[in-house]
Order: structure tokens, then C-alpha cells, then sequence
């Protein structure tokens, strides 16, 4: 790759890591088409590429049971065009071929999986991993690089299974000081989602009407870092903080947590699992009011 | 007691009013005869400051002076000196009674009150840096919903750490040697005088044990401690004059004199002690280089000259040298004692039963030879020449990191689906998501992308969403809403805040009830906190009404403890009263009863 001289470098160069969902139960039973919503996310990544010369974009598509790099822009810098297909930028040519190469490996592993009986959930956590992935190897690959963020284009329910893995991945990208925006198309809440966003200060917005993705995303979600500084972005009013327990990978509000190691558990147990360390006697009794707690011995 | 005919004067120009003069217990009471004048006077003994008499022999009249403690001074002319000097004498005897006094109500007044005025100085100090403090203490101790002892009890931190640090340091010895005092000496007289101060007397002591010891066996018993000190400085002047021979000749005079001229034998004891005692194989702690009062120096006298040793009286010469080790040794040693007193003797003693500890710590007993003598040949056998052993090994374990990461996926318990079912839908989403994609290969991105109303719609939307949320949030998002209230509110609510904690934390800790006094202070901590309730109550209200809703939640927590608190204070009284009314009912006891309707006789 041509080296580039520093003063091109300006403060609003980025460099954009997109999570696509492509879980096929979630898009088997939704109104718009997985083609048009494909259609919307290819022209704003074109836009985004549009705005910066030295602007980088990265696809991972989130699968079912995987997730794999689909494109990357400072790899396709030679065009050849595949001449003989109509209409579609030759810019994307190969991030469709990716595509569709790696839905087809999706089903295979699907096949050789027994039945899973988990929610639909796509694989959040393994490519919010191979994001921050690549975003070290980048910051590690000299002094000049793009402000890394993350944009997570979800409309699969969250998979409480991963929420270890997920958090994992969360505190991370906090350390790295990566943002994690997140852009939530599906029918229900997610709390992952929210709490990547809150966590590590990027923006959080769930569209309703699907048909204008494209205007949604390049109004929020193509802001650089530096314009993010004096651009007033939409902010959720709250924050949903439910984790899941550790042991049935429940969604909880109130539960028991170790004092060693922070794991969370939804009922009482006589040992951590995480960490090993034997939990003492469970101070409450049945059914006991916050009064009952404060109490001390009776009087006799 | 007695009564006097006197006349009264305020200043010594003042003609001075007739009466009588009574000395009364604790009181000296003045009547004027005239009954009209106002010159009455009544004088507390304890008030009185001094007294000036006028002399016999002198031109004055007989005339008593009293001064009191706010300077007024009254002065009484007695008729004669005999009055003058019998009424002189018993007031003395009554100020040296009322002194005594005080010492012992003071005593007492002191282990009630546990204040001295130190103390209130710095609770003061205290209260005047820290405003947040000041107000609570006004607050609760004013209106006297919390005692003094109660306010400061959990707050010893502060007012224990000034007096904690400066007793915390602990000072060294002076590196200054002793027998670098030089006395004063008077050419005229031909007198030497040494300055002893309780310093000195430490370090003498802590240097020289043969002294320390001769201190304790001669005074009080054959010396007094003026004269021992001063045998201690003849001894000194004589090894400062370098004439072995005179030394000589006077220890065989006197004997006590030759305790302080011969070499320091305990101190010989305690070196040779030290190097019987060290482990061979590892510790340094003592060689023969400590043993310094036998080391072989050059000659070399205090002020440099060198000197040729006289064998026979060669023992009541001491060098440089030895002084100064001994006195290093006794320096990095440091202060091993807190005794402050003034009391030579008990400095003394106080040395030396450190040193006998030490030196009980120090013996050798049977067993602990043993043990060294094991633990040193352990130490000097050789590894090679061993045999094998073979320890008992513990097996390694090393837990599987995917065991981790594989236990989260945990049991997740859904509706069971049908294999058959999943596994055709699976194909059929597949399916579909494929001819998606080929879609979208041929056909290539839509044109348009997106419909202008749809554009507008978003845009209009996303424009309400973020003014909504400016309003609710903040245009900063890592403003707090407290920021956001008018200073006084938010004054106002951190002060309840605080004011709640501090009732709730002595409220709290009162309980398990068991005497009287903790049941009055619950019952004044409930009012205060009924109080604190309603005031956040009216607080509330007084606010602006797009402030209000984020108000109530800030209020909220506080609220629920104070409900928490006075639901407790509720059961607990109920329990009380039932539990009386149990206890008492086999009793003759009428008005503990609260059962309604049975009268027990």
C-alpha cells in the first residue's frame, strides 16, 4: 500500500467495522427484503467511503452459528470490475460474493449441528471479537491510522448465552476507547445492545420504519468521531442494564452475585462457579420484607 | 468565723465606709453599719488572688489589701495590726484549703466530662473548617436531637489525628557524645561545674551500664545522688587529664570512684555474650569487632597526641575509639524506653530492665542450642553427597480453559421445537436469504434508494426525538440533573441527604432497645427524621413543575429509608407493648396490662 503523506491525514478520518446481521431467521419473516435492506447498507457504505479519501471500511457478517469478514476496502483498491453484471457498483462485487459464499458455509454448519434449541440469535459476540480483532491490528500498524468505531446493524433478539462473551467484548472495546454504535432494526428490545452503546459512548437508535435505513444511517451513524464532538446525535432517554444469570442464562433483574468475581446467579448457590469460591449462608429467609432484613436479634 | 471592726475602702484615696469585716467559710462579708450605704460586700475565698498587708514598723495604718482574680482590689483598715495579722492568717488558711479543693471536684468534673479545654479547641477547629459538619452539629446537637458524645462518637478520626501525629514520631538520641560537654570552669575558684540534664542522664545511663548499675546499688542507700554525680565527674576530669597514675592512686582510695575509672565489665559481659551466640553459618549479627572495648587501637587520645601505655595502669585508660563505637552502638539502638520522668532512679531502673529482658530473650537455653546446633548442620551439608529424596508429590492440576467458556452456554431451556421443523425452516431462511442476494446481483441498488416523504419523515422524527430528549437530559450528557436545579434546592437536598444519613446511622445503631436512655433517643431521632420526612415533602411541592418528576426520584431513596426506619420503630413498639402485656400478666401488676377488659389484682 502507497504510504500516505501526514497532511492528508485529517482529524475526521475513520475507519468503519460493520456488523451485518445476517441470521436467515430473522430475515425469513420480516416485511422488507433482505435485499432491499442490503441495498440501503451498500449506499451508505458508500457514502461513508465517499466523505474521506482515506476513509476504511470493514463488513463482518454475523451468522447464525458464525461470522466471517466479507469486505474490506483497503484490500479491494484494484477494481476490477466484473464486467457483464448490470447495475451493481463494481465497488461491491466481491463483498456479494463473499456474502453469499459464506451463507453457504453458514448452512453447513448448521446442518452438522445438532438440534439447537436456542433463541434466534445471531453470533454477536464472535464478531464484535473479530471486530476488535482487527481494530488492534490496525492501531498497532504505525502512527497514522483512521479513528476506528464499530456499527452494529442488529435485528436479532439477544442470546443470553453470550452475555459473558458479550460483556467481554464491550469492556474491551472501552479499553481500546472504541465506540460501539449500534443501530437495532428487530421488533423487541436489546439490552446488549444498549449497554455496548452506553458503555463505550457511542449512539444507540432503533429505527421504526425500515424503508428509510438509508436516511437513518447517514444522518446518526456516519459521523465521525471528531464531528461527533459538536453534532447533536439522538440519545436514549434510558438504559436497559439486565444481565443474565450465569447458570441458566436467564434474563434477570435481581439476583446473587459473587463477591470474588462478579458472576451473576439467580438463585442461591453453595459455590461459585466461575471462580471456585464456597459461598457463605444465605442471610434471607423465605419471604422477608426490607424491614425483616435490618432487624436485628430479637429482644428477648 | 471572726469579726472584725473595719472600715472599707475601695482605692487607698477613699474615706472609707465602717462595718464589720465576718470571715466566713468560703466567704469573706462585709456590713457597713450604716444600713443605707451600698458598700456591701461579699468576697469568695476561692476569688481571691493575693493579699498586701501594710508593715508594722511603717507610718501606715493597718491596712489589708485583697486582690481579686478580675483585679479589683478591696482594702480594709483594722483597728489594730493584731486584727490585721489574725485576719491575714486565716485567709491563708482558707486559700490554701479552697486550693486543694479544686484538684479533687476538678478530678472528678474531668472523668465525667471527658473534655479537657484541648479537646474543645479542636472540636472546634474542626466544626469551623468543615461547614457541612457545622450545620449538622447545629442542626441536631442544638436542638438537642443527638448529644455531644453521640455526634462525635463516629467521627474520632477527625479529632484523633491531630494528637495521634504528633505523638506518632519518635525522637532519637543525639549524636552529640557525652563526653563532648565540656564543663564550665571557674579559673578563680578553681571549680569545675558539669550541667546534668535528664538527656545526659539517659545517654550516661544508656552508654555506660557499669554506671547505671553502681546507680542503682550506691543511691540511695550510700550516696546521695549529688554525690555520685559528682564522683562520676571526677572520674571523667581524671581520664580528660590523661594521668594514668593519679587515676590510680585514687581508685585504690576510693572505691566507688574506682567503679567508674575501671573498664565497663558488663558491657564486656554483654559483647562476649553476643559472639558466643552467633550462628557460624549464616548470621552476621555479631563478630568479634563488636567486642570494641578490647580492640587494639592506635594510641591515639582524644585530642590526638599519642601516648605510651603504662601496662599496670593501662586499665584506666580509655580511647577514642571505644567511646565512639560505644557511643554508635547506643545511638542506631535508638530510644528503647517512654520513661519521661525526671527521676534519675527510675530512668536507672528502667534501663536495665530492658536489658535484663533482653538478655532473658538472649540465653541459650537447652533446646534452643539444640536447635541450632541442628539447624547448622543442616546448613553445611553438602547436596551432592546426599542421597535422592523423594518428597511426596502433589498432582498438578490444571483446569481446561474451555471448561470456562463452554459451562456458559449453560442448559438454556426454550420451547422445545421439533427437529424435523427446525431444520426445515433452517433450509427454507437459507433459501430465502440466498435468492435475496442474487436479487440483488442482478438487479443492482434501487433506484431511488429512498423516498423523499420517507427522508423527510425520518428526518423530522430524528429532530423531535433529540429536542425531547435535550429537554429531559440536559444538552450535556454527563450533566447530572442536580446541576439543573436553583442552588438553594440543590443545597437544600444535599443537606437533607446528609442530615437523613446521620439520624438514620444513630437510629439504626440504638437498636437492639435495652435501657431507657436508647429509648428516648429513638423516640427524639423518630421526631427529627418525621420532621426531615415532611420537609422533603414541602421541598417537593415548592419546586418547578418540569423539575418535579426528576425531583421525586432523587427524593425517593430517602423517602424509603425514612419509611423503612419508621415501619421499624412501629413494629418495634407494638412488640414491646404486647410483649409487656404478656410479661406482666401474671403479675399484680394493674397498669402494664394493655389486654382490654382484664383487671389483674
Amino acid at each position: 500500500m502507497a504510504t500516505v503523506a501526514s497532511k492528508l491525514y485529517s482529524d475526521d478520518v475513520s475507519l468503519l467495522v460493520l456488523l451485518l446481521d445476517t441470521n436467515p431467521l430473522f430475515w425469513s419473516n420480516r416485511s422488507t427484503t433482505f435485499s432491499q435492506f442490503l441495498s440501503h447498507v451498500l449506499a451508505f457504505l458508500n457514502a461513508v467511503l465517499g466523505l474521506n479519501q482515506l476513509n476504511r471500511v470493514v463488513v463482518i457478517a454475523t451468522g447464525y452459528c458464525s461470522c466471517d469478514y466479507i469486505y474490506d476496502s483497503s484490500l479491494t483498491l484494484s477494481g476490477n470490475s466484473e464486467s457483464g453484471r448490470t447495475g451493481m457498483p463494481a465497488l461491491f462485487g466481491s463483498l456479494l460474493e463473499k456474502l453469499e459464499d459464506f451463507i453457504v458455509k453458514d448452512e453447513e454448519l448448521i446442518k452438522e449441528q445438532e438440534h439447537d434449541e436456542r433463541i434466534a440469535s445471531s453470533l454477536l459476540s464472535g464478531s464484535l471479537s473479530m471486530a476488535l480483532c482487527y481494530i488492534q491490528r490496525v492501531f498497532r500498524s504505525g502512527h497514522l491510522h483512521p479513528q476506528p468505531r464499530i456499527l452494529c446493524l442488529q435485528g436479532s433478539p439477544d442470546g443470553p448465552e453470550q452475555y459473558v462473551a458479550v460483556m467481554n467484548s464491550i469492556f474491551s472495546a472501552q479499553r481500546l476507547m472504541v465506540p460501539i454504535d449500534s443501530c437495532y432494526i428487530g421488533t423487541q428490545n436489546s439490552a446488549f445492545l444498549q449497554q455496548a452503546s452506553y458503555i463505550t459512548g457511542g449512539v444507540h437508535h432503533a429505527p421504526k420504519q425500515l424503508d428509510g435505513l438509508f436516511q437513518f444511517l447517514t444522518t446518526i451513524f456516519a459521523t465521525d468521531l471528531h464531528t461527533r464532538s459538536f453534532v447533536q446525535l439522538p440519545k436514549p432517554v434510558g438504559v436497559d442494564f439486565r444481565a443474565s444469570c450465569f447458570c441458566h442464562k436467564k434474563t434477570i433483574d435481581m439476583g446473587y452475585v459473587c463477591s470474588v468475581c462478579l458472576s451473576i446467579f439467580c438463585e442461591h448457590h453453595k459455590k461459585c462457579s466461575t471462580c471456585g469460591s464456597v459461598f457463605g449462608q444465605s442471610k434471607l429467609d423465605g419471604a422477608s420484607t426490607v424491614s425483616d432484613k435490618k432487624r436485628k436479634a430479637p429482644d428477648s | 468565723m471572726s469579726d472584725w471592726q473595719v472600715k472599707y475602702k475601695s482605692t487607698v484615696k477613699d474615706r472609707g465606709a465602717r462595718g464589720i469585716l465576718k470571715l466566713r467559710e468560703g466567704m469573706l462579708l462585709f456590713v457597713p453599719n450604716d444600713p443605707n450605704s451600698d458598700s456591701k460586700l461579699k468576697v469568695l475565698t476561692p476569688n481571691i488572688k493575693s493579699q498586701k498587708y501594710t508593715k508594722e514598723g511603717s507610718n501606715k495604718p493597718p491596712w489589708l489589701n485583697l486582690t481579686n482574680k478580675q483585679a479589683r482590689s478591696h482594702i480594709f483598715e483594722f483597728e489594730n495590726y493584731q486584727d490585721m495579722h489574725a485576719c491575714r492568717a486565716l485567709i491563708t488558711k482558707a486559700l490554701a484549703k479552697c486550693e486543694e479543693e479544686p484538684n479533687k471536684p476538678a478530678a472528678v468534673l474531668t472523668s465525667a466530662e471527658q473534655l479537657s479545654i484541648a479537646d474543645l479547641e479542636l472540636r472546634f477547629k474542626v466544626l469551623r473548617e468543615n461547614s457541612e459538619l457545622q450545620r449538622l452539629h447545629k442542626e441536631f446537637v442544638e436542638t438537642k436531637v443527638l448529644t455531644e458524645d453521640e455526634f462525635w462518637a463516629t467521627r474520632k478520626k477527625l479529632l484523633g489525628k491531630d494528637s495521634i501525629r504528633k505523638s506518632k514520631q519518635q525522637v532519637g538520641l543525639k549524636s552529640m557524645m557525652v563526653s563532648g560537654i565540656k564543663p564550665s570552669t571557674d579559673g578563680r575558684t578553681n571549680r569545675v561545674t558539669f550541667n546534668l540534664t535528664s538527656e545526659i542522664i539517659f545517654q550516661i545511663f544508656a552508654e555506660k551500664p557499669a554506671v547505671r548499675q553502681a546507680f542503682i546499688n550506691y543511691v540511695p542507700s550510700k550516696m546521695t545522688e549529688k554525690d555520685f554525680w559528682t564522683k562520676y565527674f571526677r572520674a571523667e576530669y581524671l581520664y580528660s587529664t590523661k594521668n594514668t597514675a593519679v587515676a590510680a592512686a585514687e581508685a585504690a582510695e576510693d572505691e566507688e570512684l574506682a567503679v567508674f575509672l575501671k573498664p565497663d565489665e558488663i558491657l564486656a559481659q554483654e559483647a562476649r555474650q553476643k559472639i558466643r551466640r552467633v550462628d557460624p553459618t549464616l548470621d552476621m549479627e555479631a563478630d568479634q569487632g563488636d567486642d570494641y572495648t578490647h580492640l587494639m587501637d592506635h594510641g591515639i587520645q582524644r585530642d590526638g597526641t599519642m601516648d605510651v601505655v603504662e601496662p599496670q595502669n593501662g586499665q584506666f585508660r580509655r580511647s577514642l575509639l571505644q567511646d565512639l563505637n560505644r557511643h554508635a552502638a547506643v545511638v542506631l539502638e535508638g530510644r528503647n524506653i517512654d520513661v519521661d520522668s525526671e527521676d534519675t532512679r527510675s530512668v536507672a531502673e528502667a534501663l536495665a530492665r530492658v536489658k535484663q529482658v533482653s538478655k532473658a530473650d538472649g540465653e541459650t537455653t537447652k533446646d534452643a542450642n539444640q536447635e541450632r546446633l541442628a539447624r547448622m548442620s543442616r546448613v553445611a551439608e553438602m547436596e551432592d553427597l546426599q542421597a535422592p529424596q523423594n518428597f511426596p508429590l502433589a498432582p498438578l492440576s490444571i483446569k481446561d480453559p474451555r471448561d470456562y467458556f463452554e459451562s456458559q452456554q449453560g442448559n438454556v431451556v426454550n420451547e422445545p421445537r421439533g427437529a424435523g421443523t427446525l431444520k426445515r425452516n433452517v433450509h427454507e431462511a437459507y433459501g430465502s436469504l440466498k435468492e435475496s442476494i442474487l436479487e440483488i446481483r442482478t438487479k443492482g441498488l434501487s433506484d431511488p434508494l429512498i423516498k423523499p416523504e420517507v427522508a423527510f419523515e425520518v428526518f423530522r422524527s430524528l429532530t423531535q426525538t433529540i429536542s425531547t430528549a435535550k429537554n429531559i437530559i440536559g444538552k450535556n450528557p454527563r450533566e447530572s440533573f442536580l446541576d439543573r436545579l436553583p442552588k438553594s434546592t440543590r443545597d437544600e437536598v444535599l443537606h437533607h441527604w446528609t442530615s437523613i444519613q446521620e439520624l438514620l446511622k444513630h437510629f439504626w445503631s440504638s437498636y437492639p432497645i435495652t435501657t431507657t436512655y436508647l429509648h428516648t433517643k429513638a423516640g427524639k431521632l423518630k421526631d427529627a427524621m418525621s420532621n426531615s420526612y415532611s420537609q422533603l415533602e414541602a421541598m417537593k411541592e415548592s419546586v418547578q413543575s418540569e423539575l418535579r418528576h426528576q425531583l421525586s426520584l432523587l427524593v425517593r431513596p430517602m423517602q424509603q429509608a425514612l419509611d423503612a426506619a419508621f415501619q421499624h420503630y412501629d413494629a418495634d413498639l407494638q412488640r414491646r407493648a404486647a410483649k409487656s402485656a404478656r410479661g406482666s400478666a401474671g403479675e399484680a401488676n394493674g397498669h402494664w396490662n394493655y389486654n382490654k377488659g382484664v383487671i389483674i389484682v
